[in-house]
Order: C-alpha cells, then structure tokens, then sequence
C-alpha cells in the first residue's frame, strides 16, 4: 500500500494545504486500522477462522448422530439383569453395560451414562433369585435418572418402551413416522443465524474494546486527543473499521456453512447485509461505552463478559429464546442481540422482509446511537 | 511576541491526600525561542506541559498560549501546536510514512509527511515499520509527527530520555533547526546539560514551582562564580564546617558549602583563587585529600537553590 502522494522534499514545495476527501481524519484512521489488522495474522484467524471452526463443530455435532445413542448402566445383579441386558442388546440404539450398584450410580452422577436400570425382585416377598421370563412372572425395574437431563428423561421412556415390549406388551395403536430433514428445517439451519448474530456481538465488543483500551494503554489516546482530530471523528472511525472488518466474517460464514451444510437464505441478501451492518454498528456502539473508561485489558475483558454472557444465555443463539419463563421474555427482548437474532432468522428462514420489524430495527438503532453518544461523553482519553 | 504567558497556575489532584503537582507556576515563553523547564523527576514539569498542550484542566490560574485560551480556541491552538508526549507506543504495525502521513491528515494545513521525514533524517527508514526502528528513531518518528502539521509552537516532553548520546546530539540538532525557523519550543529535561546547550531560556522548576529563570549563562552567572572548586579533607577531627566558613570569607568565593563530607567553593577567577585557599588551608591545619575544580553547571544552581541534585528524586508526579 502506498502512502499519500507528495512533492519531493523541497524547502519551498512545503506547503500542502486543503486535505481532499478521503485524507478525512476518520477515513485515515480507518485505514490505518485496517492496515495494522490485516498484518497481524493473529487478528485474521480469529475473525476469519473462528466462526468457521464454530460452524464445523457444531454441524459435525448435530449432524453424525442419525439415531442419538441410549447409554444405560444396568446394575449386575442375577439373571433378571443379564435378561434385560439382553433384551436391550436386540436394538442398536442401546448401549448397555452390566455394573456394580456403586459404579452405576457414579456414572449416572457424572453423566458418563443416561439411565440406571436395577432389576427388582419380581414376588411381593424377598426371594433371592427371580427367573422372570421363565416363570412367567413380570419383571420389576427401578430407573434412576436425572430429570433435569433431556436426554436421561429420553433414555428412561426409551429403556421402559423396550422392556416391556420385552415383556410381552403389545402396541394397541398404529403409528407412523415422518422425520424432518430437508434444508432449511434442520438444526444447522436454525444455528447459522444464530452464529451470525454471536460474531457480530462478539465482533463488535472485543473488536473495538480491546483496540481501544490497547490504545489508550499505549498513550495512543492522549495523543490524538493532542491533534485537532474531533473526538467523535476518531470514535467513528474505530466504529466504521470495525464494520469493515466484519465483512470477511460474515461472508465466510454465510458461504461456508452454504456449501459445507447446504445452509440457505431463503430471505434477501440485502436485508442480510443491512442486519449486519446493524448488528455491527450496534455492538460496536456497545463496546465503545463498555471500553470507555477502562485503563487495563483485564478491566474491560470483565465488562465484556458481563455485557455478554446473559445475551449468550437468553437470546436464542443455540436455541429459542422463547423456552424461557414467560416471566423474563420482556427482559429478554430488552438486549439486543435478541431482536437481531429474531430478525436474521426471520430473514434466512422464513424469508421474511424487514418491512415487518420496525420496532427491532428502531431498538437496535437507539442501543447503537445512545451507547456512542454516552461512549463519546464519557470517553477516558488518558 | 509571547507565545506562551502562565500566571499562578495550580494543579491539584484529587485523592487521599490531595496531591498539589504545579502550586503557583509563572512562566513567559517569547516567539521564536527554545525555552526549556529543567527540574528533578516528579516536580511537576509533565503536568505543566500538559496544561500548557490542553491535555490536563488546571485548578486554577491563567494559561496563554500563542494568545489564545483553552476552552475557548482549542481547534485555533491545536491546528498551531505540536506534540511530543513523554511515552507514545505508535502503532508498530504501520510503516514510517504512513504514520506520519496519518498525523498529517490530521492538521488543515501541514508539510508534506516526506519533508517531515527528512527533517528528521528518516527518509530512509520511510517504508520500514515502526517496531522496527531504534528508541531514538522512534523519538525522531514522533518528533515529525509533531511537526508534520507546520505548528508554531513544539511541545517536547523529555524529548531524548533513554537514548544514546548520538541520539540525543541529532535530536539537539532537528529542534534547533526548527527554532532557527522563528518557530518556538518548550521541552521539559532533567539533564541539565541538554538545557545549558540547546536551550536560549531555561526555568529551573522544584516542587510545582519556578524557582529561577533565565538564560543558562544568567542562571550560571547568578551563582557569583563560574568555577566549582571541590575540596576533600582527610578525615582528622577538623570541624568542616569552620573551615568552610573561613573558606568562604577569602575575597572571589561567593559561597562555600559542606557537601558529601567534603566543601564546595563557587568562585571567580580561579587562578587568583586557588593559591589563597591552598594558603588558608595550610594556615588552618587542614589535610588535603583531594582537590578539583570544573565550570560552573546548571547543576550547580539547582543544588545552589534546592539544596539537593537534580538525581535526587523527590515529590510527586502522577
């Protein structure tokens, strides 16, 4: 990259009034930021790599598992155990172990498996060894599970079905499965906005907070507030490289997960386009005001994590926000990763227009407005 | 002209307990002159030059610079300044030129970044990066970035710190230079020897105050002599004190002092001197250790005023 043109270093040609255009101060600035990210190759991973090996993991995640595996423990204690182990060996979904009582439940505990199954004595009275199949008597079983685990609960129903079934119960109704498959309805499909909508957040506060706290560690702040620059210009301008930054990010995630998932915008790509950069703006005002006072990197990391972690928790990236409380849904919808994730689905997966989201738009709008002119009234400079 | 007039200026920082850095400052720097504020770590000079940039409020007192007042024309004033901070860590990714470039874009007018550069014997080392240059390549990278914008006025805080005594003789250099274009400079040291040789004025500053001003050779001049002779006694149970005071009354000594177990002697016309001390010394029994004699320093005017050495550290400079 070349630097501005200039006569030759002459006494008299020293002159060189009347910046043109793009020698603006916040343009400059932008561009030096963009030099200075483009040559550590630290920075590029981590905005070019990283979605990528987040869409990887979890698409590999959701996708290897066609039928999801039942871990069961059964407790080791006679034939009626060997039995149903048995029983249970007949369906590949099943992955049973025989076990001590002890181990069993260490496992449960730990999560190394779903579901504890003890075979009980069949008679009402205290026998020491129950044929149950042979004799015609129905076999008993304690379950131990976690209810607060969705797949323990799962792994319960699923067990209980095959071992009755075992048993001899005979299905009265007739069912038929449809499963749901196709692009566009999957897991995948509903995590890619979600993951947009996360880098842009992530993108937007660690970008400009730690450039700007970085900056102000190194005096850098203080000296530009020693030049003319207006305060506001060099605020926009770490804001506008940011954006810029954010275009290598997004497309490599929009593009990656299109042909490694068949992930597909089903809306327009310009309301794409316009949510990111809204998403970028916003967050970007966001980490301005969360960096605006901090003198070490340490202070504004912790500020960061607190401004993202309930977002992280309660907008929806890796599921719906709407599973939440009824209780908490209006503070939900207050932070504003919300109702970009809301809209970039809408967009991607519903082909929705952005016609419909005036109120979203206007949010994030006033989130980015409100926390630059704050961030510009508070700003530390030294 | 003046281009910068400070009246009983007062910085207080606040905290437990308030910390007064400047208390009372008065200083006057004319157009087209390198002034210099030479004192001690933690007298309060950085705090003054940065009231004096506008990068600090003052507590209190009437601040001029260039004829104008901060809070009224601060863009007038910045378009005219230039500034070298004690410690910038400019961006290391970034090549020479286009660091230079990007503070001239700052400025309405300016040079043009390259005469920047050769003004500072950079050229050379335009297309390097940052990282890569020397400390005292980097302090001439930020003196041009300070005189990129064509100021008329140079703020340089402790401009050659921590370089080489080239270094430091090629930045002496670039600011006389830059003076002997009618353009002003203030820069803070704390050698005294950088202050006696580059700059035309010099305010001797202790403790958030001026305690004396004037050109080098007036400062110098001030001490009543302007040779030091410096005598060691051998340790014999004289009453040093007596001897320095009788030292004192000898005709062309204009005073005498008891310092690191030895006396130190101000004096004019050595060679009238030196034979009489040597005599009263005799005529008091004293044992001569050691004897040296050297021109009179700024040094000497600071320890003359403040009673220490510039090297002691002593007070407080956030």
């Amino acid at each position: 990259m070349s630097a501005v043109h200039s006569p030759p270093p002459t006494a008299s040609s020293d002159r060189d009034s009347a910046p043109r255009i793009w020698h603006s101060p916040m343009w400059q600035l932008v561009v030096a930021r963009l030099r200075e990210f483009v040559r550590e190759p630290e920075a590029v991973f981590w905005v070019c790599g990283f979605p990528v090996v987040m869409v990887v993991a979890l698409g590999i995640a959701f996708r290897n598992k066609p039928v999801e595996q039942v871990t069961v423990d059964i407790v080791a204690n006679g034939p009626s155990a060997t039995a149903a182990a048995e029983a249970l060996g007949k369906n590949e979904r099943f992955v049973s172990r025989l076990l001590s009582p002890a181990e069993a439940r260490t496992h449960l505990r730990t999560g190394k498996t779903d579901l504890v199954v003890a075979p009980l004595t069949p008679a009402t009275t205290a026998a020491d060894t129950p044929s149950p199949s042979t004799s015609g008597v129905a076999p008993r079983y304690r379950y131990e599970f976690d209810p607060t685990r969705p797949e323990s609960v799962l792994a319960r129903n699923a067990v209980d079905d095959a071992l009755q079934r075992a048993a001899g119960r005979r299905d009265v109704a007739e069912s038929e499965n449809v499963e749901l498959n196709e692009p566009g309805a999957r897991y995948i499909d509903f995590l890619v906005p979600g993951l947009l909508g996360m880098s842009l957040m992530g993108g937007g506060l660690w970008g400009v907070g730690f450039v700007t706290v970085d900056m102000r560690i190194r005096k850098l702040l203080k000296r530009f507030l020693a030049t003319p620059m207006r305060k506001s210009q060099f605020l926009a301008g770490i804001m506008v490289s940011r954006l810029l930054f954010m275009v290598p990010e997004v497309l490599i995630l929009l593009v990656f997960s299109r042909y490694a998932f068949d992930v597909r915008n089903h809306g327009s790509f310009l309301d794409v386009a316009v949510l990111v950069v809204l998403g970028g703006f916003t967050f970007s005002g966001i980490g301005l005001l969360v960096a605006s006072r901090a003198n070490t990197i340490e202070a504004v990391s912790g500020l960061m994590n607190l401004v993202m972690l309930p977002m992280w928790m309660l907008s929806g990236i890796f599921f719906s926000s709407e599973r939440f409380p009824d209780a908490v849904q209006p503070l939900i919808a207050l932070l504003p990763l919300t109702p970009l994730i809301a809209m970039l689905r809408g967009v991607m997966l519903e082909g929705a227009s952005l016609v419909g989201y005036g109120p979203q738009i206007l949010q994030l709008l006033l989130y980015g407005v409100v926390t630059f002119a704050l961030a510009l009234r508070w700003f530390r400079w030294t | 002209m003046t281009a910068i007039r400070c009246v009983n200026l007062v910085k207080r920082y606040d905290g437990k307990p308030p910390v007064d850095a400047v208390r009372g400052l008065n200083l006057t720097v004319e157009r087209g002159e390198c002034f210099g504020l030479l004192g001690p770590n933690g007298a309060g000079k950085t705090t003054t030059i940065e009231i004096l940039e506008g990068l600090l409020r003052a507590t209190s007192g009437e601040v001029e610079v260039l004829g104008l007042r901060w809070g009224r024309n601060d863009d007038a004033i910045k378009q005219q300044i230039g500034i070298s901070l004690q410690e910038t860590k400019l961006s290391e990714k970034l090549t020479v030129r286009e660091t230079v470039t990007l503070f001239r874009c700052l400025y309405r007018q300016g040079i043009s970044p390259d005469l920047a550069l050769a003004q500072v014997s950079l050229e050379e080392k335009a297309d390097a990066r940052v990282g890569k240059l020397s400390g005292g390549q980097k302090q001439r990278l930020a003196v041009s970035c300070a005189i990129v914008g064509d100021p008329q006025l140079l703020f340089l805080d402790e401009p050659t710190t921590g370089l080489d005594p080239a270094s430091r003789r090629q930045l002496w250099d670039i600011i006389r230079n830059f003076r002997d274009q009618g353009r002003t400079v203030l820069l803070t040291t704390h050698y005294m020897d950088e202050a006696e040789r580059l700059c035309d004025r010099v305010a001797i500053v202790d403790h958030g105050q001026v305690i004396a001003q004037g050109t080098p050779r007036e400062l110098i001049a001030s001490l009543g002599g302007d040779h030091i002779v410096e005598i060691g006694l051998a340790r014999d149970g004289h009453d040093l004190s007596a001897v320095a005071s009788s030292l004192g009354r000898l005709p062309k000594v204009s005073s005498a002092q008891l310092e690191n177990g030895g006396i130190v002697l101000s004096v004019q016309d050595l060679h009238l001197v030196l034979p009489a001390v040597l005599a009263e010394l005799d005529r008091l029994g004293g044992n001569l250790d050691s004897l040296a004699t050297r021109q009179a320093s700024l040094e000497d005017v600071f320890v003359k005023l403040a009673g220490r050495h510039l090297s002691d550290e002593e007070g407080t400079e956030p």
